[in-house]
């Protein structure tokens, strides 16, 4: 499909209208929740429903089920009656139908996932935590070493249940304890920043138009503040 | 009441508020702030400097308009840099809203190269974008056996065996490289787990923020030669993508704002703690 028709002056404009009214109506629940801000909600779900729905039509129905069948794989037709019979989930009663497809979707993805998952996260990780504790002169990668090898049995540790921990393990899985903390901080951390970062791409997009966000920000703070005096809950007297 | 017990119920709207000052005003200013980037980023470009003009590499673009602001500026710049070094991406996605975005992509990096004086990268010949496929990890095994049966078609429609791009390429490990653009589930961690172990494939990504923690023991543990987590990382590419060039990076520009957000974010922790402990005792 060609997409340069998307960069035609008109298209641009009238995308920069959407863009923002729809940008400032779901920033309008930073204020409190209301009508416009459901409104906003509401498109964005049912458009997001839509394209999927699309999609999926051509992504996934056509090539994988229509074409082969057209072109005589009669076959195929099995894989479509099992997508049927997950839609069964939605009856009370023959809901136990739906069970069968689902079975085979656990079973193939266990399949595939349980031996992946070994590889790439238990023992790939397991081999690189066995580091060297002492690297001739370099005393960074020598510290480095000793915090993750340290860290790690130190975390494990701390989820060890079967011995009381006091004492000297104690002391261990306390320190696992501030590992595992160090880390949820770096999660934190790493989410907060990807949080700002979807802020700023919306205000970047928003001053790509200035005059269109300024004339929507202005009409949507006025709907706003008639909205509120008109919702306005009158104060019940002493 | 005191300024400190004022300080504790604040109302959140001035929160906000201040989030978004403390974002818009630097982005209005061009307020500019240093900063360097991060090995696991250098990484992945030192690693394409070694690439022969000609190789094909392989770009899987998981992401939506969701985490735009992040990952759109990473996937220009190496669109941008594989284009000025006559190399040729094969474009894939497994997530359905990625497809206009790398069309969208490629149509930016258009323009910067006709600004540049340099010619447009033509469809089937300098590039390819076989656009999205359903069945995450499904479609990256079928991907490491048979690339042309996982992906008959390209995202015109156009035939795989009349795309002269994709000549020779069979599965995964026809490609020098991979570079994977990702959001969430299906993305890196999948791509790692299921074939780059699989089929012993360089492997770098660009991830969203949220993403990076869990990726970062990938790194450590060579299965990702590379990586950019974040605006921070993308803007980490575009300073070394774009350096000696006039283009500076949605996303350089963005880290401008990200600092004093975050500097917003810094006071108001250190303010609450403050307020928290100073009035403890008459709570």
């Amino acid at each position: 499909m060609d997409f340069t028709f998307l960069q035609s002056p008109t298209i641009i404009q009238i995308s920069g209208w959407i863009m923002a009214i729809l940008t400032l109506l779901i920033f309008s629940f930073l204020y409190k929740d209301n009508p416009f801000y459901k409104f906003a909600e509401h498109l964005f779900v049912g458009v997001s429903a839509g394209y999927g729905v699309v999609i999926v039509y051509n992504n996934v129905i056509v090539p994988n089920l229509v074409t082969p069948v057209m072109n005589g794989r009669a076959y195929y037709l099995i894989f479509g009656v099992l997508g049927v019979m997950m839609l069964f989930k939605l009856s009370r009663k023959l809901h136990w139908i739906s069970r069968w497809p689902l079975a085979y979707v656990v079973g193939a993805f266990a399949g595939i996932q349980i031996i992946a998952y070994g590889q790439s996260d238990l023992i790939t990780q397991i081999r690189a935590t066995i580091q060297p504790l002492w690297v001739a002169g370099d005393p960074v990668a020598t510290l480095s070493n000793w915090l993750i090898v340290f860290g790690v049995l130190a975390g494990i540790l701390y989820f060890f249940f079967s011995k009381k921990q006091t004492g000297a393990l104690g002391v261990v899985t306390k320190i696992g304890i501030w590992f595992l903390m160090i880390s949820f901080g770096a999660s934190f951390g790493y989410t907060v920043m990807g949080r700002i970062s979807l802020a700023i791409g919306r205000f970047q997009d928003l001053l790509e138009f200035p005059v269109i966000s300024t004339i929507v920000l202005l009409i949507i703070i006025a709907v706003l503040v008639v909205h509120t005096i008109m919702t306005r809950e009158p104060v019940a007297e002493e | 009441m005191n300024l400190l017990d004022k300080f504790l119920i604040l109302d959140r709207r001035w929160v906000f508020l201040l989030m978004a000052l403390a974002i818009i005003i630097p982005l209005l200013l061009n307020i500019t702030l240093p900063f360097t980037p991060d090995k696991a980023v250098e990484a992945i470009y030192n690693e394409l400097e070694t690439l022969e003009p000609g190789t094909r590499v392989l770009v899987s673009c998981d992401y939506d308009p969701g985490s735009k602001p992040e990952l759109q500026p990473f996937a220009v710049a190496l669109f941008y840099y594989l284009f000025t070094h006559e190399l040729s991406p094969v474009i894939t996605c497994l997530w359905p809203g990625a497809p206009p975005l790398v069309e969208s992509a490629l149509l930016e990096v258009t323009a910067m190269l006709a600004l540049d004086g340099r010619a447009a990268p033509l469809n089937h010949i300098d590039y390819v974008n076989l656009g999205y496929k359903q069945g995450a990890q499904f479609v990256m095994l079928s991907m490491g056996s048979d690339m042309r049966g996982t992906f008959p078609l390209d995202y015109t429609g156009t035939p795989i065996d009349e795309i002269p791009v994709m000549d020779g390429i069979e599965n995964l490990n026809s490609f020098d490289l991979f570079v994977e653009i990702s959001a969430g589930s299906a993305g890196t961690k999948e791509w790692v787990q299921t074939v780059q172990g699989r089929y012993d494939l360089r492997l770098a990504a660009a991830c969203t923020a949220v993403m990076a923690p869990d990726c970062i023991p990938y790194l450590q543990a060579n299965q990702l030669f590379g990586l950019a987590g974040g605006m921070k990382g993308s803007a980490d590419f575009e300073k070394l993508v774009y350096d000696g060039t006039d283009y500076i990076g949605q996303a350089t520009i963005g880290m401008n704002a990200q600092s004093f957000g975050h500097l917003v974010i810094i006071i108001f922790i250190i303010l609450g703690n403050i307020a928290f402990f100073a009035t403890r005792e008459k709570r």
